[in-house]
């Protein structure tokens, strides 16, 4: 009996008017017009002498077995299971109420808080004309910013997919002392104000710190440095890469690795042939997550890149000293840029996710 | 996580050698201990550098009172928003099929994408001196920018996303037919959200507004660009932090970013009791099926 049926065993389903007649219902499934996954409910009822002859009798599926028929008092209870189709888009709508307004609400507040003032840059940077935007875009600070955060996030991304699979496997894989509290704190950086996390990284990493001393006896300089941005970027990105690669872990079949290793294959081409292949689009999800958040992140990189112009200044911090200097049209020209570049990243992880989804539904 | 895991854990074949588990567990610990344990104990050590008055001055000193309390108002005006945004955006999406769903559901995530700077930055296009509608506030004696409007605004639009995507999820996967149940039954649409909807999706919408919450409080890159960073006016508790931190104040620094640091915890401990609680309640669900 599927589970939304109100009306188990012998408590009689509630009398209430019939919503929409049966026969419609069925007629309208036949069309096929809108899946959901989540519904499994009940969708009508209808008085017996309502249903066409031969439409159904007794208990029983409908011909194109989406919905299934029970019989009571002379009444026909329609139900359809999870992930049949749907009886119509209007019915669905029909069912709860609050549709409208909570759509309006939504987007009401959405144009006015986010959408209303991003389009601000886009204005502004159109009414700047092409001559003045290039050439703010390709000064030679400007490009030397760029290049350092594209390079850094990518070094830090990289980083973080591998360390985040590393770290996601363990987690889920093997089980030691302390494994909960370290579960949880793999979302510090993201719950961390990003400018207590760079006082702590700088104060580490400084010269005088934990780390930034042994470091400076290696002869090595992370923080004022591209080495302390990566650290930094680093840091922030790591919640993202492990977070979306765990669930996908956790839910892998074990029986497939079994059967891998039935068939005489070793550990290595276990991994390799088996668990890796389901596994990829999770972990690049997780790098281009991680990639978009270090590309536009200012809080934790300032304290530690020492903001030398041409050396460690990363593309949101000059916008942050084009905006101090009164410079506003420089400072779009580079959002616009740093914006394209976020929005492209997200394009790819909503694709890679997709997709994901895809296959995880197969 | 949950505890079905370590009962359906095969041994033999699909386990791995343990000098490898070992070496992997090793050289995780060692990586999250670079990166997470070791910058979360140097906060606390700092903080009490100059022992424990010092920290409690630290606090209570009236600039960092007034910047605690700008943050606690920030927090408090743009949460509440985002809430009822949060909640408004998930009932459509997880209980309606409509035309460019998915287009809103990648909106809705789009401040995430924005750098934090570039976020502050379209607020002093629009209401800053020379921006689109500076003329026009200046003419009627309004301060958005450098005032504490303009840092609400900023935070608002930061924390836009986490309530409502901690809660679209928790409604899809509850489905709707104690709401149509309650319908059925004559409860009208209030009563079936104050009594049905709210008291099912509570924890998710708890964790939703501690995340937002912690997010408010600690926006640091918005709310920079906007504030102008007046002391004991404008400046909230992060950008307390930086002025402390760059008059080579670490010990203060430190002391106030102690305070932002156990929010962040309590975060964290907010999100691990609802995993396994939530853990908890599926497998009660898969034992009832």
């Amino acid at each position: 009996m599927p589970r939304g049926f109100c009306g188990h065993g012998s408590a009689p389903p509630p009398a209430v008017q019939p919503r929409t007649p049966l026969t419609r219902i069925i007629h309208q499934n036949n069309e096929k017009k809108s899946y959901c996954q989540a519904w499994h409910g009940f969708v009508g009822i209808a008085p017996e002498n309502t249903l066409p002859p031969g439409a159904c009798s007794g208990n029983g599926v409908s011909p194109d077995k989406r919905l299934l028929f029970l019989k009571y008092s002379g009444e026909y209870f329609g139900l359809n299971e999870r992930r049949f189709a749907l009886p119509s888009r209007r019915l669905r709508r029909g069912v709860l109420p609050g549709f409208g307004p909570a759509l309006g609400l939504s987007l009401f507040y959405l144009c006015l808080l986010v959408l209303l003032p991003l389009s601000t840059i886009f204005l502004r940077s159109s009414t700047m004309g092409w001559q003045a935007f290039w050439e703010a875009v390709t000064a030679p600070r400007v490009i030397a910013s760029y290049r350092l955060s594209l390079l850094a996030s990518l070094g830090a991304a990289l980083i973080n997919a591998f360390f985040g699979f590393l770290v996601a496997w363990v987690l889920v894989r093997y089980r030691f002392p302390g494994r909960d509290i370290v579960d949880a704190l793999v979302d510090l950086p993201f719950a961390l104000p990003t400018a207590v996390a760079g006082i702590a990284l700088t104060a580490i990493y400084g010269p005088e710190g934990w780390l930034g001393r042994p470091l400076a006896h290696l002869g090595v300089q992370a923080v004022f440095n591209p080495l302390g941005i990566l650290i930094a970027l680093t840091f922030i990105g790591l919640p993202f890469a492990v977070r979306t690669v765990q669930p996908v872990l956790e839910g892998l079949d074990k029986a497939e690795e079994e059967t891998a290793a039935s068939l005489g294959a070793s550990r290595w081409q276990t991994f390799r042939r088996v668990i890796l292949p389901p596994v990829l689009p999770a972990v690049l999800t997780g790098f281009a997550l991680a990639f978009a958040r270090a590309l536009g992140e200012y809080g934790s990189v300032v304290f530690i890149s020492g903001n030398m112009p041409m050396r460690t200044e990363v593309a949101p911090l000059l916008i942050m000293t084009k905006l101090e200097q009164f410079d506003t049209e420089g400072a779009t020209a580079i959002a616009v840029v740093l914006l394209g570049l976020s929005f492209a990243l997200l394009l790819a992880i909503n694709l890679l996710q997709a997709r994901q989804q895809r296959l995880a539904g197969q | 996580m949950n505890a079905t895991k370590t009962k359906t854990l095969p041994d033999g074949v699909t386990e791995d050698p343990p000098w490898i588990r070992r070496l992997l567990i090793a050289t995780a610990l060692l990586f999250l201990v670079l990166f997470l344990f070791v910058p979360l104990a140097a906060i606390f050590k700092e903080a009490f550098s100059n022992g424990l008055a010092e920290y409690w001055w630290a606090l209570s000193d009236p600039d960092a009172l007034a910047a605690i309390r700008l943050t606690l108002l920030a927090t408090v005006i743009a949460v509440p928003l985002n809430l009822i945004f949060g909640i408004a955006a998930s009932w459509a999406i997880a209980n309606f099929e409509f035309r460019g769903k998915s287009v809103l559901v990648s909106l809705i995530d789009l401040p995430l994408a924005v750098s934090p700077v570039i976020a502050g930055m379209v607020f002093v296009l629009l209401f800053g001196t020379n921006g689109l509608l500076g003329a026009w506030l200046e003419a009627h004696h309004l301060k958005i920018i450098f005032a504490t409007p303009g840092i609400v605004l900023a935070t608002a639009f930061v924390t836009f996303p986490f309530v409502a995507r901690e809660l679209i999820p928790v409604m899809q996967a509850r489905g709707s037919e104690e709401e149509e149940a309650a319908l059925v039954l004559g409860a009208s649409g209030w009563q079936m959200f104050w009594r049905v909807t709210l008291p099912n999706i509570r924890w998710g919408l708890l964790y939703g507004t501690i995340l937002c919450c912690a997010r408010a409080m600690g926006e640091f890159g918005a709310v920079s660009v906007v504030s102008g960073h007046i002391r004991g006016l404008t400046n909230t508790m992060t950008l307390h932090v930086e002025i402390l931190y760059n008059e080579y104040n670490f010990a203060a620094a430190f002391a106030v970013a102690s305070l932002l640091t156990l929010l962040a915890l309590v975060t964290l401990a907010a999100k691990s009791l609802l995993a396994r609680r939530s853990g908890r309640a599926g497998q009660d669900s898969e034992e009832l099926a």
